[in-house]
């Protein structure tokens, strides 16, 4: 048993664009931590007795750990593809456990009911059969063939369209979503939640994304994904229970939250904990 | 018209709620509040000195209080909304107008603390905005008694509108309206009325939908 497998994994902690010498004190899994640029202007974090914490910078944000990561900060290989825009979308606080957080992001039939005539719609509420496994090599969850009716796809959708999804998560707390590009047939949007664990039941959210959009002024990408996260947020803030219960058992698997599951069955098999109640139902 | 706008701020969203229900069409201009912080970049301090959004632009009349802005709506397209003209309906306007600033220091900055990270006290400006919503209960409570479902009289003017999105997004901010009964009652009435617009936090009234019929082979 390793109760600290989440310690040794990244997490963000700030924006890199916002970040200054004065720096800006914040949280990781309980313990106060600084995040500010050093004299050579490279971002450095520290911990509350002085200790220097692990740092990279990567997809616009800075990332750290508690712990030792065997491994860098993991690839988003579109980050490095021409073309793209990439948006930081700020910062938001939700009151619920950093796992809820990924859950319900990778859920894909909350859309006709949280976020209606946006990402659904009644009565489109069907999701079809769909593709979900443990990816062993790269050791993530992979969801793929995901398709869903959809209103307004994205800021640069106009009009309803059926949009394929797939979803990763490649560390506890983050999720990469790839869905149907309306302007670019054959190209996926990129659109990530990087989740900062303040508490087992207090997380700030970075939604971050990496769009073929030439048209749409930035501040409206931003809008638009942060209307959609906000929605999410009050949906989040009154699960009950807070934390994210982890069966120790089997669960009985709907069609709808295969995904849920198998990232549920993913933590279980990494002691990834920070953030769940293990219960037996 | 153009409306300087923030999809999150419930004093911008007070401008769009009352352009719906008066059929006027704004000219939205998305700032970016949060995490840009455009509102006290140089090109929006020069308009409003205060930095603060929403700011309407009507060819040469600026407007940079929300309250304001309502006025302006209603008396340009829809005046019921500015109440009968009766003293005591107008002091009561008037009244509850001034009042909602108390909601946007206190709710709004809960909500800004605890949502955008925005530095603050969140335990004063918590039991602030505990204070005014007592004070809103037991307003709409007595308009109750007089027969009355609005803060002024017993249709919406525009004080319903700058009171309505600060309380209805104040779980957003730690602060449960479980409390309030009548303020829910007039929340729905609210959400109900035709062109009723939502936004993130506060939704439209599903309730309203035609009821669910059983299933045939339950029946
Ligand atoms: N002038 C007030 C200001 C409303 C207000 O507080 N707006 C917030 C956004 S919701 C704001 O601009 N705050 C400035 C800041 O927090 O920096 C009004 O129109 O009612
Ligand atoms: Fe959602």
């Amino acid at each position: 048993m390793n109760d600290d497998a989440m310690r040794d994994e990244w997490y963000p902690v700030g924006l890199f664009s916002q970040l200054d010498r004065g720096g800006r004190e914040t949280t990781l899994m309980g313990a106060p931590i600084k995040v500010a640029l050093d004299a050579n202007g490279a971002a450095k974090v520290t911990g509350e007795d002085g200790r220097v914490l692990p740092v990279s910078v990567r997809y616009g944000h800075i990332w750290s750990s508690l712990g030792e990561p065997r491994k860098p900060v993991f690839p988003i290989p579109e980050a490095d593809q021409p073309g793209r825009r990439f948006v930081d979308v700020g910062v938001v606080r939700v009151r619920c456990s950093p796992l809820r957080a990924v859950e319900n992001f990778l859920d894909i039939a909350h859309f006709p009911f949280v976020h209606t005539d946006i990402l659904g719609s009644e009565p489109h509420t069907e999701v079809e059969d769909y593709k979900v496994e443990i990816r062993e090599e790269e050791d993530e969850v992979w969801a793929t063939q995901v398709k869903f009716y959809q209103p307004q796809a994205a800021k640069s959708a106009s009009g309803g369209i059926t949009t394929e999804y797939m979803y990763r998560v490649p560390a506890p707390t983050c999720s990469v979503l790839y869905k149907t590009c309306p302007p670019r047939p054959g190209e996926w949007d990129v659109i990530a939640l990087f989740v900062q664990p303040l508490a087992e039941d207090l997380c700030d959210v970075w939604p971050w994304m990496a769009l073929f959009d030439d048209e749409t002024p930035l501040t409206d990408l931003i809008h638009f994904q942060q209307t959609i996260f906000l929605q999410d947020r009050s949906i989040l803030e009154n699960q009950i229970p807070r934390l994210l219960p982890l069966d120790p058992g089997m669960e009985i698997p709907t069609r709808a939250d295969l995904t849920s599951v198998a990232y549920r069955r993913w933590l279980k098999r990494h002691n990834y904990t920070y953030g769940a109640q293990l219960v037996a139902q | 018209m153009r409306l300087y706008d923030y999809v999150l701020s419930p004093s911008c969203y007070k401008v769009r709620l009352m352009a719906a229900l008066s059929g006027v069409k704004l000219e939205i201009r998305p700032v970016d509040f949060h995490p840009g912080a455009e509102h006290r970049g140089p090109e929006l301090m020069a308009l409003n000195p205060g930095g603060s959004i929403p700011i309407l632009e009507d060819g040469d009349l600026i407007l940079t209080e929300s309250s304001a802005m309502l006025g302006y709506l209603a008396a340009k397209a829809a005046p019921a909304w500015l109440g009968s003209g009766a003293p005591e309906e107008t002091a009561r306007i008037q009244q509850w107008l001034s009042f909602s600033h108390r909601l946007t220091a206190s709710l709004g900055g809960a909500r800004l603390h605890e949502m955008l990270l925005r530095p603050g006290d969140i335990g004063a400006l918590q039991a602030n905005g505990i204070a005014a919503l007592r004070e809103l209960e037991a307003g709409l409570f007595e308009q109750k008694m007089r027969g009355n479902r609005f803060l002024a009289c017993d249709r919406p003017t525009i004080a319903d509108i700058a009171c309505f999105p600060y309380v209805a997004l104040a779980p957003d901010g730690g602060v449960s309206l479980d409390p309030y009964p009548t303020i829910r009652l007039w929340s729905r009435a609210l959400r109900s009325l035709d062109n009723f617009i939502e936004m993130p936090g506060i939704h439209r009234l599903h309730e309203l939908k035609p009821e669910p019929r059983p299933c045939p082979d339950e029946a």
